[in-house]
């Protein structure tokens, strides 16, 4: 009825709402995203040869497979973020388990929130408060002297498994939630059948609820990853000086040596190790980017 | 290993001391942090020396209270500043996303939507980096062939708002466009039987129904906002958001001023996560 005389102006006025929505997000994504990326690319694929003087070169990407300090820090770093994303699944996955599956009910809810508390504060309170415990002054050694383990203060801080509690604590969350939203939704009946059916504790759990759990695990291991990877506050407030990690080293190309050529390198060669690594994370285990990601 | 599987008397205790154990871990850091914001001493650190106030109230140096620290606070004004601009940007824009990828069909939707996810997966320093290196070359070509420099395009707070907007709109439309999912195009169609415009019919019948969502988004863009730091890093100029200024003063070793400034976010987190739980409850029933 409405649509009778209407009908040809709302189709015109259609047409013109679909290219005042889609002008935003062609503009956002494009500025802010697709060519400042191309221009870093471009960036770091040119050398200074004089004032203002540029030329196409590798040069950059040839210092840092020339530098063993850069190719070092890169390999350390990916080892680490891959350690760190390991252990944040093998510490969440049991809790969360317990979330999901043992409680139900308000004691549910309730821890379920207070997992999520400590991350609506900021990373670097968070990050201080990881400071507090662990230096020389701080409460674990001061525990210790007291309860007689040593005899003098001990320095925790500003060293690899000081940055691994850091970045380990500072993910959690983004492996509680989707491992506790999947396991939630697994039927506990599946879990009495293949007990009823004669299987193990563990034989329950390798063929029933991790396969379950599967897009859950894979999309909080993605997360952590690529956040651990890209953490820099956490390595360089806990790791001190010697903390080598690859964020730091763009952050110094750029800021305090001002060659931007060399740093735009270090992150282009950082953006793909890091898509490489969700790339393969997600062929692995057959998820969909899109699937995972929402 | 679920409550109706019997387990040994052992195991049940022992799964328990786990979780137990794990929940020490998340809340010791944040506690330790409060607990020495009250130190009565120049350290956060061992010993304990007393209860005081003054890394709040404390007037002046070496004790100077957080709310008569003037750099602190200016930095928690130009934080507050960046993230209302930020959220109201991002709120709209992802609205406008959320109309786009849930009500338009059109070829290469896939394609966008893909984008539209990148910049969760691109690092917050790289996401940084581009953007400084881009706006300088648009700003160098700006100089050159115009003579003119624009302000806004070098290292600021115009940069660092445009930073995180870009992320932090992604973020929103996941939120705004599961709530729109949700939504019967029916009623709007009625509003519009009755005689409303398009527009009016999505002002009085579809914004109304997203509020939650939106309120949720704002929330958490807000706060994704005010606590980011690798974005913001590299494009900061001379106005220090207040992440930034607690960063340099941590790696000077500060005083527990800074446990005080902790103690202030923690309440603000905890004042906004309310107001979020509060707004999202109606939608439960």
């Amino acid at each position: 009825m409405s649509a009778g005389p209407g009908g040809s102006f709302s189709r015109t006025q259609y047409r013109l709402g679909f290219w005042l929505l889609l002008a935003p997000v062609v503009l956002w994504l494009g500025l802010l995203i697709i060519l400042p990326h191309i221009d870093m690319v471009l960036v770091s694929l040119r050398e200074r040869v004089a004032s203002r003087q540029y030329e196409f070169s590798f040069s950059n990407y040839i210092t840092f497979f020339a530098e063993p300090l850069y190719w070092n820090t890169f390999v350390r770093t990916a080892v680490m973020s891959i350690v760190a994303t390991l252990l944040t699944l093998m510490i969440a996955f049991p809790v969360s388990f317990y979330i999901a599956k043992v409680l139900s009910g308000r004691p549910k809810m309730a821890l379920f929130i207070l997992c999520l508390i400590p991350f609506w504060v900021s990373e670097l309170v968070r990050t201080y408060g990881w400071m507090i415990l662990l230096r020389e002054t701080g409460l674990i050694s001061g525990a210790l002297q007291w309860l007689g383990f040593i005899d003098q203060p001990v320095e925790l801080l500003y060293n690899d498994a000081a940055i691994m509690v850091g970045l380990i604590y500072t993910s959690m969350l983004f492996m509680v939630v989707p491992l506790v939203t999947t396991l939630d939704s697994l039927d506990n009946s599946l879990i009495e059948a293949g007990y009823d059916l004669g299987g193990s504790s563990w034989h329950v759990m390798r063929s029933i609820v991790i396969p379950h759990a599967m897009p859950g695990i894979m999309s909080g291991c993605i997360v952590v990853f690529m956040l651990t990877l890209g953490n820099y506050l956490t390595p360089t407030l806990l790791g001190g000086k010697d903390s080598l990690w690859f964020t730091e080293q763009i952050y110094t190309q750029f800021i305090t040596r001002f060659n931007w050529e060399q740093g735009a390198a270090f992150g282009i060669l950082l953006l793909v190790l890091s898509s490489l690594i969700v790339w393969a994370g997600l062929k692995v285990t057959k998820q969909s980017f899109t699937r995972v990601m929402s | 290993m679920i409550p109706s599987i019997s387990s040994s008397r052992f195991y049940r205790v022992s799964y328990l001391c786990y979780v137990l154990l794990f929940f020490i871990f998340l809340i010791t850091p944040l506690v330790v942090v409060a607990a020495f914001s009250f130190n009565d001493s120049l350290f956060p650190s061992l010993p304990w020396n007393g209860f005081t106030l003054d890394w709040y109230f404390g007037e002046h140096e070496p004790r100077l209270g957080l709310f008569h620290d003037d750099a602190l606070l200016e930095s928690i004004g130009v934080s507050v500043q960046v993230a209302t601009v930020t959220t109201l940007a991002s709120l709209a824009l992802a609205t406008c996303n959320a109309f786009l990828f849930e009500r338009e069909q059109f070829p290469g939707k896939n394609f966008l939507y893909v984008l539209m996810l990148m910049p969760l997966v691109v690092p917050g320093v790289i996401l940084g980096v581009s953007i400084l290196v881009f706006s300088s070359t648009v700003a160098n070509w700006f100089e050159v062939t115009f003579d003119y420099d624009i302000e806004a395009l070098r290292p600021g707070l115009v940069l660092v708002a445009l930073g995180q907007f870009a992320f932090i709109t992604t973020i929103a439309t996941l939120v705004i466009s599961a709530r729109l999912r949700k939504f019967d195009v029916t009623q709007e169609e009625a509003a519009m039987n009755l005689g409303a415009s398009r527009l009016t019919a999505i002002a009085t019948v579809t914004l109304p129904f997203l509020k939650p969502a939106l309120l949720g988004a704002g929330v958490v863009a807000f706060l994704m906002s005010f606590e980011n730091f690798n974005t913001t890093l590299m494009l900061v100029g001379s106005d220090a958001p207040l992440t930034i200024a607690m960063f340099d003063r941590l790696r000077e070793g500060s005083t527990p001023v800074l446990n005080a400034v902790s103690v202030l976010l923690m309440v603000g987190s905890a004042c906004l996560a309310l107001i979020s739980v509060f707004t999202q409850r109606p939608e439960k029933e």
